[in-house]
């Protein structure tokens, strides 16, 4: 019970699929040439992918860039817009995370835990 | 004579039609648009890389938007920017002052300076700071979905409508196999059908507005108006497929919660009053795996008010009776001509106000026409005036049919997410508007950090404005009404005992009133690109190509940098000295 590609066989516009594979935390998620990183995602049974402030999970929300709900890691550039940015074949794609640790939620500390998202994710590396 | 060169910014119906206007008026033009194709949202395309063999099966209107887009992208006068965002506007210099709403004009008279971030994949790093600068520009940036607040709405598999729209449309991702449509407007319907050609089961399409609201709005007629706009027949389809599959259409009813582990499972619906608050008792349970859900739109105002243009619809839509301002309703302000209250920046599309794709298409095209100065007493300037005036009369009989009830806030609960980047809840946010000192919208940023996360208060802002109005700070802006168990449930008790106005954002030392759409960098950029510095665009002479798409940012040579066709993700890009490419597909 996830989002899912509409079958190409019974697809009205008549597209032809070319697959694509990209890597999402070091798993394997497939898709086809053309969808964005979000779609790729959805399709390959991920429904959240990055975590609030409070570590409940996030995915796609508006689907046009404005809630900046879908960001990931691409090829090692942070806080990209997932809705927004194209997949291409081999993406290396990490999950992040506003997760606050040992942060009080709603002090002046928590400033601290928005711009740790901005630097150091949980997982960087990748990439450059 | 060297033709005045127009800008302008967003390629949807309007957009598109105000390139077109322009054109024919004798213009140059510079189109711009984040996407890799023009569109905008009603037009969104399949990727090329989907090679479909009938692109047109999921649009209306395919063959004109098909018929305009080759027009625009091949004509010799026009550079056709894909893939580049505007992030901010700048009044020439000798104006120290920033640009305020409907403040003084640039003194030069000029239109500002126009930031584009090109070329490359979105929010790629490296992509290349370049500058325009144009004798007239057009703002057509759109809007996107307002999603009010509710228990749950943060789960993941609660979408926009405009979500689950775009991944049908888009790319022919299915949101859910089983899901709810519900919110406002006719939004829902088109949403609701594409959910069904994907091959989802829609469960119901549930408008808050109740029956009589609805009807009272369109009055008389709606169908004549829809039919002078050319939407019957959209509707139509829209309304045979739910009939074909079964979907009911209920008026007065809503999702005010969704639920479930890590993901949402179920919805429960209720009954509204034409407030939109709830009938006790009418709750049901509806297992989903998806709830696709819009309330209205929100323009994307940040360009407008960077340019300083002034803004109406004192953020209540028009047609409500007091006290029911519901964030939604302002609007970048234009005259006959589409002109802003900035000289030299033209508006259209929804951005002017939610109307639909014929109204902005009439607007562009008006737009496009002035801003390239065409004559303006050509009889085909009258013909589209008038298809504009019925979009703005369309618009009307919309707000009023499908407002935004004044009872919403009773879904919430003090632990309601309110603002989604920060998780603010509504009762941190009732405690923030409790008190007098804390009642402005910038110490409600502080003390909450509402607004202040990543989407920097595109999502939350109109309504925390609203709820600031309403719990205390602004007596006038009243109560809530069917409140049940709010925290600090005394909210409007305690504005009512303040004598005059409360403190509103006051317009300080001549500074504007603050807008929830003032964001000076309009779109995301890295700090490389903010350090790199950029190049002029479009000051070669005209009859020569202004620039090229640039591929290598950080190398700041002065011209023209040839994107890498091996790259991917741009190898498909547009060179704008040669339009004819695109219409190659
Ligand atoms: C997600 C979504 C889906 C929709 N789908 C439908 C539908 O199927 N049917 C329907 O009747 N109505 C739909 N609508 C309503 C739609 O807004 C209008 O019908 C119509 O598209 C409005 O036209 P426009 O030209 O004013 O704006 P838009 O179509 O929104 O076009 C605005 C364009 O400006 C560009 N832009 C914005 N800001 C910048 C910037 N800073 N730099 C560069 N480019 C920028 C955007 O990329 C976009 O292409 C949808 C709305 C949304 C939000
Ligand atoms: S889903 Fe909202 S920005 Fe991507």
């Amino acid at each position: 019970m996830s989002p899912r590609l509409v079958p190409v066989e019974s697809d009205s516009t008549g597209r032809r699929d070319r697959p694509l594979r990209i890597t999402v935390d070091g798993e394997p998620a497939d898709g086809v040439e053309g969808q964005t990183v979000a779609g790729v995602l959805l399709v390959s049974g991920r429904l959240a992918w990055r975590e609030g402030p409070s570590g409940a999970g996030r995915g796609v929300f508006c689907g046009i860039g404005v809630c900046f709900d879908c960001l990931v890691t691409v090829n090692g550039d942070r806080d990209v817009r997932a809705c927004r940015r194209r997949a291409v074949d081999g993406d290396v794609v990490h999950t992040q995370s506003r997760a606050r640790t040992g942060l009080c939620p709603g002090t002046p500390g928590t400033q601290a835990a928005s711009r740790a998202e901005a630097q150091a994710g949980p997982q960087t590396g990748e990439g450059e | 004579m060297t033709p005045r060169h127009v800008g302008v910014v967003g390629a949807g119906p309007a957009g598109l039609a105000a390139a077109h206007a322009a054109l024919a008026a004798g213009a140059r033009v510079t189109l711009i648009d984040a996407a890799e194709q023009p569109g905008g949202q009603y037009h969104r395309m399949l990727p090329e890389a989907y090679a479909a063999e009938r692109p047109g099966r999921l649009q209306h209107g395919w063959q004109e938007f098909e018929r305009r887009r080759r027009q625009v992208l091949t004509h010799r006068r026009c550079s056709w920017l894909p893939e580049t965002s505007v992030w901010a506007l700048e009044r020439h210099e000798g104006n120290p002052e920033p640009a305020a709403p409907g403040g003084p004009a640039d003194p030069t008279g000029r239109p500002p300076r126009v930031h584009l971030l090109c070329g490359g994949p979105a929010d790629g790093s490296g992509r290349g700071r370049r500058t325009l600068d144009v004798d007239a520009l057009v703002l057509a940036t759109g809007a996107h979905d307002r999603v009010l607040p509710f228990p749950g709405w943060q789960l993941p598999g609660v979408f926009t409508a405009g979500a689950a729209q775009a991944l049908a449309k888009g790319e022919r991702v299915a949101v859910g196999e089983r899901a709810v449509v519900a919110g406002s407007g006719p939004f829902l319907l088109p949403v609701a059908a594409s959910l069904l050609e994907a091959g989802s089961t829609v469960l119901e399409v549930l408008e808050a507005n109740t029956a009589g609201t609805v009807a009272r709005g369109w009055g008389s007629r709606p169908w004549e108006l829809a039919a002078q706009l050319g939407k019957t027949p959209e509707l139509a389809d829209c309304t045979a497929a739910m009939a074909r599959h079964r979907v009911p259409y209920r008026l007065g009813c809503t999702v005010v919660e969704a639920r479930g582990e890590g993901r949402v499972e179920e919805v429960v619906t209720a009954r509204l009053r034409p407030d939109w608050s709830v009938v006790g008792g009418s709750e049901r349970t509806v297992p989903v795996d998806a709830l696709c859900i819009s309330h209205g739109f929100s323009p994307q105002l940040e360009l407008p008010v960077a340019a300083g243009c002034a803004l109406h619809g004192d953020r209540g839509r028009p047609g409500l009776g007091s006290g029911t301002g519901t964030g939604t309703g302002e609007f970048v302000l234009v005259d006959d001509e589409q002109r802003t209250s900035v000289p030299g920046v033209f508006a259209a599309g929804e951005v002017t106000g939610i109307a639909g794709e014929p109204a902005a298409r009439a607007e562009g095209a008006v737009a496009g026409w002035s801003a390239a100065g065409g004559d303006r007493s050509a009889r085909a300037l009258r013909v589209l005036r008038r298809s504009r005036d019925q979009g703005r009369a369309f618009a009307r009989r919309l707000a009023r049919a499908h407002p935004i009830g004044a009872g919403w806030p009773g879904w919430l609960r003090a632990d309601t997410v309110v603002c989604r980047c920060e998780e603010t809840d509504f009762g941190a946010l009732c405690a923030a508007f409790g008190s007098e000192a804390e009642a402005s919208p910038r110490v409600a940023k502080l003390g909450t950090r509402a607004g202040l996360g990543p989407c920097q208060a595109r999502i939350c802002g109109p309504t925390v404005l609203e709820l600031r109005d309403r719990l205390g700070a602004r007596p006038d802006a009243g109560p809530i009404p069917g409140r049940r168990d709010g925290p600090g449930g005394g909210n409007r008790a305690r504005g009512e005992d303040r004598a005059g106005d409360g403190p509103r954002e006051q317009s300080a030392e001549g500074l504007p009133a603050a807008t929830p759409h003032r964001r000076p960098i309009a779109q995301p950029l890295r700090l490389g690109e903010l350090a790199a510095s950029p190049e002029p665009w479009g000051t070669a002479p005209s009859g020569t190509a202004p620039d090229a798409t640039p591929g290598t940012p950080e190398i700041a040579t002065p011209d023209i940098t040839v994107p890498d066709a091996t790259t991917p993700g741009t190898a498909e890009r547009t060179d704008p000295t040669d339009p004819s490419e695109e219409s190659t597909s």
